[in-house]
């Protein structure tokens, strides 16, 4: 049971973005709520990573155990430098909307449509 | 030589030259009509210009027909069709994230139960 | 030389990514120096894309690891058989799909050097375009998974930076932040499937995980973030929105482009469904799924293309529509494979009308972004209700704009109609509602380029469009190559179909041979 509550933290981080995106109205909140579910993928990723009993993946000397690759932790990185990206990307789009719309409710931000 | 034109679909085939020849024939018929027209043709002195039973020429402007006049029987007829169709394209954000997570959940439903 | 040719696949993502952070330090040195450079570094790398597609085509899948001293040695003899570095596998469907971005992505650079040319910011849009280049290339040659969803965020993000880029009183901006939201979350939860299936598999390498896949609980939920993502990202209908809105306020030139990024995200969604689950996931229910969102995708795309007043958006609606036939294709194709009420030749003869039709839809639907660049850049404005009779000074976009809309609208002898013949006459046999669907989308098409035709070239020469000019040289050679290639891809379809499609239709159905060509001879 112990084992699996990680993982539900990561399932509750990634709901409540999904509940952030789909029902707030300001983008800034939805560009929050994409980030909240960039940490619950990235938490996902890292307790992926980790295995009961395992050792670093050392092979000098090593008991014979399950080892731990560091993979998951290179992926990690990545994508949280890919999420600061968009993060920045996004942000200063909003400012760019907001300053020409002179609002950020997402339901008014609809020039293109139809 | 014809065959490296064909493209056989398995069921049938189908050569692209034929339709070459054919626009090239054409081509041909329309230019020997072109050379049997009026060599001298005066263009200076508003030979070319529209003669409407005496009328004078409308506006170049007024003589285009706009895009927005076009199909309006298609437009009229679909109206039905748009008014449903058309609603969904609202343009708010929200609605995209809406239709990708819906329709994820429903591949998902469908993959899952047709297994 | 050998050098460079074995690491032909690295310098694929590298030539486009060193011109990417070198163009602002060159563009110092002035415009021409500037547009030199972008030049040299467009040319290398497409001829790099097609030398790679040349060397598959010849002597079969080509499996690239980067970072090891010999190319042979690419699963290094203490790692248990697995591959631990990031490899590239280029089979015949990479070669494809590499061909058409080569060439989609020298006609568009030598296009924009000219339609750029009285606009600022020019360095940071080449960067940006090479970047989307190079992330396109990525995309098509990776077999990695976690290195596809960098490529995929890669593209999403220099997509949007281009759409953008032109900020148009916010109304791009408002695009551009629809597209990078919308596909930032598609590639988080791409993410997830991929952390799902490294949790069970511990490699994120296709081919090992192709070998492993067990099909567990876990697979499907991943094998459903992914084909999601993925047909959100090639604009598949429910989730088109984004679609319009991008391609109608990017510049032109990057639409083109814009065209070949969503479809190496469909050809991620093959991969996927062919290569990633081959043989597992049941093909006649994906089949279905897919062929139902094609026909949706090409339905609803036209008949909201017809009522559009902008020409670009207009066009982005029935680049939707054209990506349902694709769609329409491989489902078919997929579906009827495993079936066994049809022969195997109707699942083939789909999948390559499929594929076929990425090809042509790539050049033609390329060659009327560029031709719509064209009358933004001449007449200022895309409003089909202002424009009209710019045929008049303006033929050689008249003639490039009639073959492309032909083409689109697939009529013999371009190449629209071969690869569409391809997909009634199969899908005719698999589906008879199906394939008359499909042809009644084609003569709405038809129609609604009428439209456009009439509304933009036709009619008395305007005032306001007295003294128009035709296009500048690069921009008609840009043009020119394209529709080249359309007219002669619908003469010799024959040859096309047998030296690229076939090779590609047959690698995407045989994922054994993709498997044992990185993990050797399974």
């Amino acid at each position: 049971m112990i084992d699996n509550l990680p993982f539900l933290v990561v399932a509750v981080t990634i709901l409540l973005g999904l509940y952030t995106i789909l029902l707030k109205k300001d983008l800034i909140k939805i560009i929050m709520g994409i980030s909240i579910v960039e940490s619950g993928v990235n938490l996902f990723l890292i307790v992926l990573g980790y295995r009961w009993d395992s050792i670093a993946p050392i092979f000098t000397g090593a008991p014979s155990l399950a080892m731990v690759m560091p993979t998951v932790q290179a992926l990690t990185l990545t994508s949280i430098v890919i999420g600061v990206a968009t993060l920045a990307l996004m942000l200063s789009m909003v400012m760019i909307i907001f300053r020409y719309y002179k609002t950020t409710d997402v339901s008014k931000v609809t020039k293109l449509q139809g | 030589m014809i065959e490296s034109f064909t493209l056989t679909t398995g069921f049938g085939a189908w050569n692209a030259l034929f339709w070459v020849i054919a626009f090239v024939i054409a081509f041909i018929i329309g230019w020997l009509i072109w050379l049997r027209g009026e060599k001298v043709y005066d263009t200076s002195k508003g030979s070319t210009a529209p003669f409407l039973s005496g009328i004078a020429e409308p506006d170049k402007k007024e003589v285009h027909i706009r895009a927005g006049n076009l199909y309006w029987g298609y437009n009229d007829a679909l109206s039905g069709y748009y008014k449903f169709v058309k609603p969904f394209h609202t343009g708010n954000l929200s609605d995209y994230f809406l239709a990708y997570l819906l329709v994820t959940a429903i591949v998902l439903i469908v993959v899952v139960v047709l297994k | 030389m050998d050098i460079i040719l074995d690491n032909l696949p690295g310098l694929l993502i590298a030539i486009p990514l060193l011109g990417a952070f070198l163009t602002p330090v060159l563009s110092r040195a002035g415009d021409n120096v500037r547009n030199v450079w972008v030049m040299v570094i467009t040319t290398l790398s497409s001829l790099c894309g097609l030398l790679v597609a040349s060397r598959v085509l010849e002597a079969g899948t080509i499996v690239y690891a980067f970072g090891v001293d010999t190319i042979s040695n690419v699963i290094p003899l203490d790692s248990g058989g697995i591959p631990i570095r990031i490899i590239f596998t280029i089979d015949p469907i990479n070669a494809f799909m590499l061909i058409i971005a080569a060439v989609v992505g020298f006609c568009i650079t030598l296009y924009s050097i000219s339609s750029m040319e009285k606009l600022s910011g020019k360095d940071g849009f080449f960067t940006l375009l090479f970047l989307l280049v190079a992330s396109v290339y990525g995309m098509i040659a990776t077999g990695d998974l976690f290195n596809f969803f960098v490529f995929l965020e890669i593209s999403s993000l220099a997509g949007a930076a281009l759409v953008a880029y032109r900020i148009d009183k916010g109304v791009a901006t408002e695009a551009g932040f629809k597209y990078a939201a919308l596909s930032t979350l598609g590639g988080m939860l791409f993410l997830v499937g991929v952390g799902l299936l490294y949790a069970q598999y511990n490699s994120l390498n296709m081919a090992v995980i192709a070998d492993r896949m067990q099909l567990t609980g876990l697979d499907i939920m991943a094998f459903v973030l992914f084909f999601t993502a993925l047909a959100m990202k090639c604009g598949a209908v429910p989730m088109h929105f984004w679609t319009p809105d991008s391609y109608t306020m990017a510049p032109s030139s990057v639409t083109a482009f814009l065209v070949v990024s969503s479809q190496a995200s469909l050809y991620a969604l093959f991969r996927v469904c062919f290569t990633l689950y081959g043989g597992q996931i049941n093909p006649l229910t994906v089949g279905w799924v897919i062929i139902i969102l094609g026909v949706l995708s090409m339905f609803i795309g036209v008949t909201m293309a017809i009522p559009q007043k902008d020409v670009k958006r207009l066009m982005a609606y029935h680049a939707v529509s054209q990506t349902g036939y694709m769609l329409l294709g491989v489902g078919v194709g997929l579906a009827a494979l495993s079936s066994t009420c049809f022969s195997q030749g109707v699942g083939m003869m789909a999948l390559k009308g499929g594929l076929f039709h990425i090809m042509n839809h790539a050049l033609y639907k390329g060659l009327l972004f560029l031709t719509a660049g064209v009358i933004m850049y001449r007449c200022g404005t895309r409003n089909l209700n202002q424009l009209g009779g710019l045929g008049h000074n303006m033929k050689w976009t008249m003639i490039f704009f009639m073959i492309g809309a032909l083409a689109i609208a697939g009529i013999p002898p371009f190449n629209g109609f071969a690869s569409k013949l391809l997909i009634y006459e199969s899908t005719f046999l698999f589906n008879p509602l199906i394939a008359v669907i499909a042809m009644v989308v084609s003569i709405l098409t038809l129609a609604s380029f009428v439209k456009v035709f009439h509304s933009m070239f036709m009619g008395p020469k305007l005032p306001e469009y007295q003294d128009v000019e035709e296009a500048p040289k690069p921009m008609l050679i840009a043009m020119g190559i394209l529709a080249v290639l359309v007219i002669l891809f619908g003469i010799f379809p024959q040859q096309v179909v047998d030296t690229l499609v076939t090779p590609a239709a047959f690698a995407l159905v045989d994922y054994h041979g993709y498997i044992s060509a990185v993990l050797g001879g399974a």
